[in-house]
């Protein structure tokens, strides 16, 4: 077993002041926030820059001639390069805002999946959340086109074979989960975009969980295209990102229409406006977009490379201690190097959901259930299971007090203090 | 004041002995060969799912099994109801099923207007909102088999699913 080591880099006490709700209590306990894998927290400056912009600044953008629209205009692109300078994109062009994941998915769903074929194959993976899962389901009712699913090693990893045997030469879309919000397991993206790129199939990686989690760069991924949300990184709700390779994009057809995201419109036709705007159709949420910049700028002031030191540093404390108890099962990689800030688990013959009850008495939050990733559950054979996941403002003591809430959680169902 | 600080809700509320019993120790579990009416439902938000088989003679329940997976409330609370409906007219059963769902969702519901034994057990239920659905699920798909069992057919609009699945 590897021994985790507190070398994180972070001063933990200094972020979490910067982090409002953490000072709340919840039944009369200090907050515990461990469901970080399905939003995060945010810092004061962006919940600031949230009232800043309406207080200072509210315009609609890109077609006012005023002051405040032009300032609200430069904001809001602003953080369209933020995004690019974040993930490494050739252009600020190449990243298109959406309300989330799930409708990038969607919107590549929609306009990739209308080219296929019947016969045409749609690979995913056996980890994938239901957001890209779905929005495929969909197009291979209406094309014919048949889905293919990676599955997992033993390990429960997407591995680099299981990957080869999924990708046929009829692939044209291989679209994959980059860190399971199960499994916490890190998929080879870059190997898997190779073999994609040997069948001349489009390279979609779904990275909600892990943009906000380690550095992502999209030439080193090799990827066509990159999802992911601002809600999970700090950011405020209802903003997503597309980012797609420039001729790649231009190529697609627009996914909504409606105002901005034309050129010129007759009764007749229309054309469309250039990259990004041709797939932001519609008055944008321009407000979270700005305040989703002042989380980037957060993000980029500790250093993705020391938020990650510090989520494996925490991972790996927490799936040690986890470990020792006794009744416990973790899913997903058994080595913590190979894993995210998520740890899935199952307590004594304790369900999820009671498990989840019984830590919110003492103010923890975890996730319980499915996790949105149904197929998965049936693939590792449990219903549902418990979730802890980690971030920036996570601490040691916050994993002992994870413990000591299984310790009690199994005496209220008879189970002893165990060793 | 908080309405937590007025009206204090501790885990013991929900977690009461008799259903940690009835988790551990599930009554009646596994479906009847001899069933006139089975159904099924599950919690789409969660995952919990409960199968229940009835036995029904002239117009008694004469027996009952269940099957499924889920929390300790989803799996006790159907563990109880198989208990508490073997012998009573389906007039009885459905009336009890009426009772126990207003129970379940209200937490200002008055047990001494009725009997109802060791049911009674789930009545903290309702003071945790996200836990009422776990409680309600066995009795939903109860209502479902009755329902057809009677020859009515029940419109399923609840976030519930239940069906009939023989009968």
């Amino acid at each position: 077993m590897v021994t985790a080591v507190d070398m994180t880099p972070l001063d933990t006490a200094a972020i979490r002041a910067q982090f409002p709700i953490l000072e709340r209590e919840v039944h009369g306990n200090p907050l515990v926030y461990l469901d970080n894998a399905a939003t995060t927290q945010k810092p004061q400056a962006v919940i600031d820059s949230l009232t800043s912009y309406y207080s200072t600044m509210n315009a609609n953008i890109h077609r006012g001639l005023h002051t405040l629209a032009e300032e609200a205009t430069a904001a809001y692109e602003g953080v369209r390069q933020q995004v690019a300078e974040l993930i490494g994109a050739a252009s600020h062009r190449e990243v298109v805002f959406t309300r989330n994941t799930t409708e990038s998915l969607n919107l590549l769903a929609y306009t990739l999946g209308a080219r296929l074929q019947p016969g045409d194959e749609i690979v995913l993976s056996a980890a994938e959340h239901h957001s890209n899962l779905v929005p495929w389901q969909l197009v291979a009712q209406r094309t014919g086109a048949v889905l293919r699913f990676i599955e997992l090693n033993d390990d429960q990893q997407i591995d680099v074979d299981t990957a080869r045997a999924a990708i046929t030469p009829n692939a044209r879309i291989v679209s994959v989960v980059h860190i399971s919000n199960v499994l916490g397991s890190i998929t080879p993206i870059a190997e898997i975009s190779q073999m994609a790129r040997e069948v001349g199939a489009s390279m979609i990686v779904d990275a909600a969980q892990s943009a906000p989690h380690i550095a992502v760069d999209v030439d080193d991924l090799g990827v066509d295209f990159m999802a992911f949300s601002s809600h999970k990184m700090l950011g405020p709700t209802g903003v997503g990102v597309l980012w797609g390779r420039r001729e790649l994009l231009a190529d697609l057809d627009p996914f909504l229409g409606g105002g901005e995201m034309i050129s010129v419109v007759t009764r007749e036709e229309s054309s469309w406006a250039a990259l990004p705007h041709k797939f932001e159709a519609g008055t944008p949420n321009i407000a979270d977009v700005i305040a989703f910049g002042a989380a980037i700028q957060f993000l980029n002031a500790v250093g993705m490379d020391a938020v990650a030191a510090h989520d494996a540093d925490l991972t790996a404390y927490a799936v040690e201690r986890m470990s020792r108890l006794e009744g416990l099962d973790i899913y997903g990689p058994a080595d913590p190097s190979e894993r995210s800030a998520v740890v899935a688990f199952n307590y004594r013959d304790i369900h999820s959901h009671d498990i989840a009850t019984i830590l919110d008495r003492s103010g923890i939050a975890v996730r319980a259930g499915h996790h949105c990733a149904q197929p998965l559950m049936r693939t590792l054979g449990v219903p549902a299971t418990a979730r802890a996941s980690f971030y920036l403002y996570n601490e040691r003591s916050e994993v002992d007090a994870l413990i000591d809430g299984l310790l009690e959680a199994g005496e209220r169902f008879g189970f002893d203090r165990g060793a | 004041m908080s309405r937590e600080a007025q009206n204090p809700v501790d885990l013991d509320d929900l977690y009461r002995d008799v259903i940690l019993d009835h988790y551990r120790s599930p009554r009646n579990r596994g479906l009847l060969d001899e069933a006139t009416v089975s159904a099924e439902g599950f919690n789409p938000s969660c995952g919990d799912e409960i199968q229940l088989s009835v036995a029904i003679l002239d117009g008694t329940v004469n027996g009952l099994g269940f099957g499924g997976a889920g929390c300790s409330i989803s799996q006790s609370s159907a563990s109880m109801m198989t208990e508490a409906l073997e012998g009573r007219s389906l007039v009885d059963a459905r009336q009890m099923s009426a009772h126990v769902q207003q129970m379940l969702t209200d937490d200002s519901f008055d047990l001494d207007a009725v009997n109802l034994g060791d049911l009674e057990a789930l009545s903290g239920v309702a003071k945790f909102p996200v836990r009422i659905k776990c409680g309600l699920l066995a009795w939903k798909v109860l209502d479902q088999a009755l329902a057809n069992a009677s020859g009515e057919h029940v419109e399923d609009d609840s976030d519930i699913p239940t069906r009939v699945t023989s009968g």
